[in-house]
């Protein structure tokens, strides 16, 4: 059985301007110990998608379809009842440690605080533990750290405590909302390898939000892509890469300078995505890509395509589906 | 090799700490040497702390300089006075990382394009707009964009809008600071893209500041990698990409991740510990011997490597394990790839 299942999921929003819909219909399944990634630009509806799997949604949204979290349909739970397995059995982080953590709480109360709440710790084993945990992460001297505020904390220390918070139940599942985004690459490295060892230890399986392709490559085992709240094309990682089928992943792929390509005499261009990405307010009549897609035709104007098998396990919504080389000057490394 | 466009020696930069705060200073910038020749791109990457931006701002003289010069075509412009700042202003242009905090929310387009060339009393009236509508078109605006406000625009468009205010004066250099990193990846491949076409067209050198080493291999010529206010290493892209010496490029370079998952997951990568140290209290010796994998001690800790050039031309390291003849310690020694250790 699939660890969590999400089925059809629809978020709105009401506006001013109306409705606008965040994310519209989107399926998609993480297995024990696997590490999913949904990859997107800003306002293709991941962190909305990971929001409303969470029940975190604010008051304007609403929202529809089936959530599943080891068969158990968790989508009409409570306030009340829900707050039994956030953290517990399945927890987030967020993107912003600094906005996330309480500044006027010690980072070894506020890893406590879930301890205390979910099994019922008190105070002084939930600090012992509270150590373990940013042991952990790998912070140096955790028995001191434990005691400090949030700002005394670099960036790269803060997001490590909110790993070790929501990790902090042995989790089911794990939400991560673009965690390392604001981080170096260096400490983005060492965030990784952590949630990639805290993953094969505690099993937990990761769902991985992140605009970053180097992450996707790095950490996940299946990708899904959107656009404008749809899923546009998901498989597994290696095949995503070496086949891609959709033309918005192609543009994304093509779109990223690539360091360990050998570097040609006469320097390509990268491809560019000509457009922007467009605000929903009612269903689409047609692919919402295409206003923007190079292999557009009359047959792509009449109704958003479904998602639909290209390869084993590899799924496209396209009705020009196929492999295309994106890059100009793509020569790979022997 | 004709005249440089910017050189800058000895640069210094140090900002003090509050007393309450405990005093001192943050040596934000403790030495750098550059240079930018005519219609060259050079990047300048480091993570956050590294003082990059601080060289930067000293070179646009935002910010004085505590010690050292900085030349453009030979004048020295170090510690030029407002006066005589208007002609500096002309020549040296800076574009700005976060386009929607630096555009002034209440100017139309049109008038964030003419304010450089009305400051300079260069062009009025009809004149003025005609410049303004050229300088739209070359960065992909079209002349209706002229009467919008800044928060009617994409941050695309808002960058686009940033480097056309830089460039009507038609500078010699361009100083861009973080220009893409605040945008979505496919604006900045777009982005990335105009910068090059306008700089093939115009002709104007560039100092790309950056931490995306990425995009910097796409653009510039030459690169120096900044760590806590020191350059460490400089040289010709190709070099820098393909044969890094320094250790902390290397490993660097092994931090990002590849778009490419078989490649990824095979790769040798040096996962540096803990975080870049605090600028207030650098280490002692070669600032990076406390998170170097194959620092020698005392040698590292006690002295200052300086920037020397090994192995041909323009190849400069400060390291003090790297040899004369371009030898450098291989920092993946004994690293494997990281994925494979769920045993």
């Amino acid at each position: 059985m699939a660890r969590l299942e999400v089925e059809d999921l629809h978020v709105r929003f009401d506006t001013d301007e109306g409705q606008t819909l965040a994310v519209n219909g989107v399926s998609f399944s993480v297995e024990p110990g696997e590490v999913l990634a949904l990859v997107g630009e800003s306002g293709c509806g991941k962190s909305m998608t990971a929001m409303a799997t969470m029940g975190l949604l604010p008051p304007a949204a609403s929202r529809s379809g089936s959530i599943r979290l080891e068969g158990r349909e968790i989508s009409g739970l409570s306030g009340r009842e829900m707050r039994r397995i956030l953290g517990r059995e399945i927890s987030m982080i967020f993107q912003e440690p600094m906005t996330s953590l309480n500044p006027v709480f010690t980072v070894g109360y506020q890893i406590g605080e879930v301890l205390r709440r979910h099994e019922g710790l008190s105070r002084k084993k939930a600090r012992l533990r509270a150590i373990e945990l940013l042991d952990l992460v790998r912070i140096p001297a955790a028995d001191r750290r434990v005691d400090e505020y949030p700002h005394q904390m670099s960036g790269g220390m803060r997001q490590r405590v909110m790993i070790a918070m929501a990790v902090a139940c042995n989790p089911k599942v794990l939400l991560a909302d673009e965690p390392t985004t604001a981080l170096d690459v260096t400490i983005q490295a060492q965030i990784l390898d952590i949630v990639r060892d805290l993953q094969h230890q505690l099993d937990t399986s990761v769902v991985m939000i992140t605009h970053d392709l180097g992450v996707v490559a790095d950490i996940a085992d299946r990708v899904v892509v959107m656009y404008a709240g749809h899923v546009v094309e998901t498989g597994a990682v290696d095949e995503l890469f070496a086949s891609t089928q959709h033309p918005y992943t192609l543009g994304l792929l093509g779109s990223v300078p690539r360091p360990d390509l050998v570097l040609a005499d006469v320097q390509g261009r990268l491809a560019e995505i000509p457009g922007m990405v467009p605000t929903l307010h009612e269903p689409p009549t047609e692919c919402v890509f295409a206003p923007r897609c190079p292999r557009v035709s009359d047959d792509c104007r009449t109704e958003m395509p479904r998602l639909a098998e290209t390869a084993p396990g590899q799924w496209a919504a396209c009705v020009h589906p196929g492999v295309a080389r994106a890059h100009p000057t793509e020569v790979v490394l022997p | 090799m004709s005249e440089p466009v910017l050189e800058i020696s000895g640069l210094r930069k140090y900002f003090d700490v509050d007393r309450s705060r405990g005093g001192g200073k943050v040596y934000a910038v403790d030495g750098v040497d550059l240079s930018i020749g005519p219609g060259e791109m050079v990047g300048l990457v480091g993570e956050s702390g590294s003082g990059k931006s601080t060289v930067g701002k000293c070179v646009v003289r935002l910010l004085e300089p505590t010690a050292g010069s900085i030349k453009i075509h030979g004048r020295d412009v170090t510690h030029l006075r407002q006066r005589s700042l208007r002609h500096l202003r002309r020549q040296v242009h800076m574009v700005f990382q976060d386009p929607h905090s630096s555009l002034n929310p209440r100017m139309q387009v049109g008038a964030v394009v003419a304010e450089p060339l009305r400051m300079h009393r260069i062009a009025r009236g009809k004149d003025l707009t005609r410049r303004v509508d050229e300088m739209l078109e070359r960065v992909g605006l079209g002349p209706e964009m002229r009467s919008r406000y800044p928060h009617e625009l994409s941050g695309g468009q808002r960058q686009r809008v940033g480097l056309a205010r830089s460039l009507v004066l038609e500078p010699s250099l361009l100083i861009a600071d973080e220009p893409v990193s605040a945008l979505d990846v496919s604006v900045q491949a777009s982005i990335i893209n105009l910068l090059l076409d306008l700089q093939r067209d115009m002709g104007f050198s560039c100092l790309f500041i950056a931490h995306d080493l990425a995009a910097v291999e796409f653009l510039c010529n030459r690169v120096a990698v900044m760590y806590l206010g020191r350059i460490v290493e400089e040289s010709s892209r190709e070099e820098l990409f393909k044969h890094p010496r320094h250790p902390y490029s290397q490993s660097l370079l092994s931090a990002i991740p590849l778009p490419d998952p078989p490649v990824q997951r095979e790769r040798k990568r040096v996962v540096l510990t803990g975080d870049i140290p605090s600028p207030v209290n650098p280490p002692s010796g070669c600032h990076f011997h406390t998170r170097c994998p194959v620092a020698e001690l005392p040698l590292c800790r006690d002295r200052d490597p300086e920037l020397i050039a090994h192995h041909g031309q323009g190849h400069r390291t400060a390291c003090h394990l790297v040899h004369a003849d371009g030898t450098a310690p291989d920092i993946t020694k004994g690293a494997g790839p990281l994925v494979h250790h769920e045993t």
